[in-house]
């Protein structure tokens, strides 16, 4: 079992049951939906963007503790960022989570996101890691809905 | 061409009272491995069931010394082949009592078996303002086809609904049935749910109205005897995977009337008496709906999974199972914060279920880390999810060669799950 307490660790535990930023964004100038055929997970995120900066991010939807808890969990990283460094976290989250970024040897932003280092150890749980992220990578670049399967 | 019969296998079950799955379970050599260091449980047979040894030694004898092409040669190995390939549609027939071995078309799967249908008779003989049946508890591959052709044609689609047991109202089928029902297309088990669906029924008052019915049986195939003369469908589909032959191996059967009105599905080899640059003469049943070369290896492998069946004894396979699906719905029933979802009065195989405040796909999750293989997901069936208001289910669905004892670990890892997340 554990492998199994690598990938549901208490703090994804615990996003999932109380995700952060919760909610839809009265002030988002921008907004995507991904959606995962395969799972039927689904998820919002809104964005308030000024300047190039992240000034505030929150999500809605449903899905499994792993993508909920990782939604939660970028929503806390991104925000405050800048576009740049959002994109560039996403990158190495998206790295480490498939094997290719070693989060204890190489420098890297993700801090607490280190968390899901565990689900490269469950190929078919990575498009649950990253669906937030490359929704919010969509609402970046003004897409309007992004799917897993394309 | 007169169909050359292989030999059939002598089919006398053995006369042992109880099921001896022990026995049972050395015939299948997946089930012996370790998966996450856990002995395999294998409880996935919905999506596809395993393979015996007698079946693998099949298709492997035509790949080791009868490999080459059917209906084409006049050279020994080709010979070998078609009739090792016909023989199995021979067993085909006996299988499901078809009247003639020409109505049991090979297709590669359920999905195909139905697209086969929608284009050669859907596109021939549905129109503007014709109105096409099916039901709430349809697989994908019994929707999208027929939606195509709705739009295609400018026909209805017309959703026979269901309760919260997972029963289709029959009383709302009626209903739905007039003079321009042109086709009714039914599951005969929901794969999502397990419910049984009285096709019986559905058949004889569709023919009321003249329409057609298809019988999707990819779920009911596995478990029970099927008698297309008795329920007097039109249409019979089903999968050879999940009937313990491999992929790539299946079954449309259509009363003979029917597919020789009907349009071809594919063109191309095979599928001709003559071609010129202006005409081709068709050739008869069942090549007509054949073109090209089929699965041989799987759907002579088919053959063998039906002696197989034969051998070990449907009837008691039946019973037995029905004995694992009861043993799971009671011990489930008993575990706090989980809910089944399908509770229709008659059920085969499947059992979906929920945990509060649990993911589906972290259930999967977490039984595969202990050996146990479950379908976590939608099971093409997104309709019916959204009957139900969930975004998936997990889902065991049961074989002959389970025993209680996995139904036993099953639940144990079920705790787990609750452990992990309250
Ligand atoms: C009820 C039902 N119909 C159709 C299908 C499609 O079968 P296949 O994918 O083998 O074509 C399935 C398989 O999942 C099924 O369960």
């Amino acid at each position: 079992m554990s492998e199994l307490s690598e990938l549901y660790q208490q703090v994804i535990l615990d996003h999932n049951k109380k995700p952060r930023n919760f909610r839809k964004l009265e002030t988002a100038n921008r907004s995507a939906e991904g959606y995962n055929p395969l799972c039927g997970d689904q998820l919002n995120i809104y964005l308030q963007v000024e300047d190039d900066q992240l000034k505030d991010v929150s999500f809605e939807g449903s899905g499994c503790a792993i993508s909920k808890a990782s939604a939660s969990m970028m929503t806390q990283a991104v925000k405050g960022k800048s576009k740049q460094e959002a994109e560039l976290i996403f990158d190495e989250f998206h790295r480490m989570v498939t094997g290719r970024l070693n989060e204890e040897k190489e420098p890297n932003q993700l801090g607490r996101l280190t968390i899901f280092a565990g689900v490269r150890d469950f190929p078919v749980r990575v498009k649950c890691a990253t669906l937030a992220w490359h929704t919010l990578h969509a609402a970046l670049n003004n897409q309007p809905t992004i799917s897993t399967e394309n | 061409m007169a169909a050359i019969v292989e030999e059939l296998i002598s089919i006398r079950p053995k006369p042992s009272d109880g099921w001896n799955v022990e026995r049972i379970r050395k015939d299948f050599p997946v089930l012996r491995q370790t998966v996450n260091g856990k002995p395999l449980v294998y409880l996935d047979n919905a999506a596809s069931s395993q393979v015996p040894v007698m079946v693998i030694e099949r298709g492997a004898q035509y790949i080791e010394q009868e490999h080459s092409n059917i209906h084409r040669g006049v050279h020994y190995l080709s010979m070998r082949a078609t009739t090792a390939y016909e023989g199995a549609r021979e067993k085909v027939k006996r299988f499901i009592n078809a009247r003639d071995v020409k109505e049991c078309i090979f297709v590669r799967g359920a999905t195909e078996g139905v697209n086969l249908v929608m284009h050669g008779y859907g596109r021939k003989f549905i129109g503007e303002g014709d109105e096409i049946i099916i039901s709430a508890l349809e697989h994908h591959a019994n929707i999208v086809p027929w939606q195509m052709l709705c739009e295609e044609r400018g026909a209805k689609l017309r959703v026979i609904p269901m309760n919260d047991a997972g029963e289709l109202l029959m009383d709302e089928y009626q209903a739905l049935l007039n003079e321009r029902t042109k086709f009714v297309a039914v599951t005969h088990v929901s794969n999502a749910l397990g419910s049984v669906v009285p096709v019986r029924d559905v058949i004889e008052s569709a023919h009321k109205y003249g329409a057609p019915v298809l019988i999707d049986g990819a779920q009911w195939a596995p478990h029970a005897r099927i008698d297309v003369q008795d329920l007097d469908c039109d249409f019979y589909t089903f999968s050879g995977h999940k009937i313990f032959a491999p992929t790539g191996s299946g079954v449309v059967y259509g009363k003979a009337d029917l597919l020789e009105k009907m349009n071809p599905f594919q063109g191309g080899g095979d599928m001709i008496k003559s071609v010129t640059f202006e005409k081709t003469i068709y050739a008869d049943l069942p090549n007509k709906f054949e073109a090209g070369t089929p699965a041989i290896a799987s759907q002579i492998g088919l053959g063998a999974a039906i002696d197989y069946l034969n051998i070990i004894g449907r009837e008691k396979a039946a019973a037995y199972e029905h004995q694992l699906l009861s043993y799971a719905t009671e011990r489930i029933s008993a575990l706090e914060g989980v809910r089944i979802i399908g509770t229709a009065r008659e059920k085969l195989g499947v059992l979906s279920f929920t945990i509060d405040g649990v993911h589906p796909h972290d259930i999967g999750t977490i039984l595969d880390q202990q050996g146990i293989a479950v379908r976590a997901g939608h099971h093409c069936a997104q309709p019916v999810m959204k009957r139900f208001n969930l975004p998936a289910t997990a889902r065991a669905s049961f074989a002959f060669y389970n025993t209680t004892e996995e139904i036993d670990q099953l639940i144990n890892a079920i705790e787990k799950v609750i452990e992990v997340f309250v």
